[in-house]
């Protein structure tokens, strides 16, 4: 067992859907939305929205920190590595996300900043090691899955006594933004969007656990089923979900048992409370300023939060205005709704977010579910 | 951005629970991965790892057990639709 492969076996996620089928005569409609940029890769890279019945619908959430992260944030990591004494080190999610004027950290790096791509927070302290003349920044992006390496980088930081190390901290967090879609007029009072129930996070869960959703299921009376970002998993956990709705229950249901626990991850979730604090708001794009939804330095590590070192502040930017991408994190459109996607803005030459990352519903749409579009548009010609 | 990969620990070296790493197959790419967050993980088994830390062990008796019942689920599909028109896709 390879905890791959065995998750991709066609004949089991046929009958699943089978099952699905059969559970899902009850309603005339079930509308689930799945959180993270990972399921909705997973749920366009392998079809399952051809393998479920058409009145089971998947809507994409504001999973994906790279998709999230508003252009001001960007424009402020730009203007900071065009400082002659600071090397960003950056994930590589984000080097190609367009910032103000169609800037981005990989138009910068080429007009001679120094910006390194990166595979873990501690390579940007190995490189703050070497190069003691450097300021090092780690431009740290991610929700709770990515934000314990931060924290760890920092931790040892601190120990071996660096100088020339920072973080420049966009980590965000999951359940405010569960909640913030889930108090949005769109879906409390206006009934746009109407979300019978979530998929889960999965690697994020990994570290909180499955208690945090607990709240959402009560408050709001939604069932969760927290899901692995294998088909077989997404599949299992639509059956979940359905059978929920069916009798009626709204409770936090784990299929990802074989990486997920009740109570997460204790070390590192001791470890991000050892350094980082809540900020009073944060702005995502899409879901507007969010409160107490995301992380800063805490007081006794700033030393090593490049806002205060280099007294960064945010200007005001704008997003390009034909991009729909808010509007589709938020789930109230789809990326054929934008007026940019597949004209101006394709993976090759992304306008907005949600286009850059493999896991923006843009750009999984782009990269799969057009070739699906054009089958429907055209049933002559599609390959059965 | 929150992709973690299945890798088996091939071994593990460090005491200090900071410095701690295991190296680590991913289907026979070997990479060196922190071990600070699991500090349980033993040689032979599965973890998770995320941008250089490994996230969480797999638990292999529970993995067993859901693919398990999901075999089971599309054999019995399958014998009740031999001719393999069993679902609604």
């Amino acid at each position: 067992m390879k905890h791959i492969a065995e998750y991709r076996d066609g004949r089991v996620a046929r009958a699943l859907a089978a099952r699905i089928a059969d559970a899902a005569a009850v309603r005339s409609s079930y509308r689930f939305m799945e959180f993270c940029g990972g399921h909705t890769h997973a749920i366009s890279r392998y079809g399952l929205e051809d393998l479920l019945p058409a009145h089971v619908r998947l809507i994409h959430g504001p999973g994906c920190p790279v998709c999230v992260l508003p252009v001001g944030r960007i424009d402020t990591a730009i203007r900071l590595s065009e400082r002659p004494d600071v090397t960003l080190c950056s994930y590589g999610d984000l080097m190609r996300v367009p910032g103000s004027k169609r800037t981005s950290l990989l138009k910068a790096k080429a007009a001679g900043a120094d910006i390194r791509m990166i595979y873990s927070a501690t390579d940007a302290l190995r490189i703050a090691e070497e190069e003691p003349q450097r300021q090092v920044v780690l431009f740290a992006i991610g929700f709770e899955t990515t934000t314990p390496p931060t924290a760890f980088a920092i931790r040892l930081a601190a120990r071996l006594g660096l100088q020339n190390f920072t973080v420049f901290c966009n980590h965000v967090l999951t359940p405010p933004a569960i909640q913030s879609i889930l108090d949005s007029p769109d879906v409390r009072e206006l009934g746009r969007v109407r979300l019978d129930g979530f998929i889960g996070p999965a690697h994020v869960s990994t570290v909180i656990g499955s208690e945090p959703y607990a709240f959402f299921a009560e408050e709001f009376a939604k069932p969760v089923v927290i899901a692995g970002f294998e088909p077989l998993d997404v599949m299992q956990a639509v059956l979940m979900l359905v059978r929920q709705i069916n009798e009626g229950r709204h409770e936090v249901e784990n299929q990802y048992g074989r990486a997920v626990r009740e109570q997460g991850n204790e070390h590192a979730k001791a470890d991000v409370a050892q350094v980082f604090e809540l900020r009073k708001r944060f702005e995502w794009r899409g879901l507007g300023l969010v409160p107490y939804s995301a992380l800063r330095i805490k007081r006794e590590y700033a030393a090593y939060d490049a806002e205060r070192r280099f007294g960064l502040e945010d200007r005001p930017a704008r997003d390009n205005p034909g991009c729909e991408c808010g509007a589709v994190l938020r789930g109230e459109k789809t990326p054929t709704d934008c007026k940019l996607f597949g004209t101006v803005c394709t993976p090759e030459t992304p306008m907005g977010s949600c286009m850059v990352s493999s896991e923006g519903a843009c750009a999984a749409h782009w990269t799969y579910k057009r070739f699906r579009d054009a089958a429907r548009i055209n049933p002559s010609q599609a390959v059965g | 951005m929150c992709l973690a990969i299945p890798g088996r620990i091939l071994s593990i070296r460090g005491e200090d629970p900071l410095v701690r790493v295991g190296r680590i197959d991913f289907g026979g790419i070997v990479k060196e991965i922190s071990l600070a967050y699991t500090p349980e993980a033993r040689p032979g088994e599965y973890v998770l790892a995320h941008v250089g830390f490994a996230m969480t062990v797999i638990d292999e008796v529970e993995a067993r057990r859901v693919l398990d019942e999901l075999r089971a689920l599309a054999e019995s599909a399958e014998e009740s639709a031999p001719d393999g028109v069993g679902y609604h896709a």
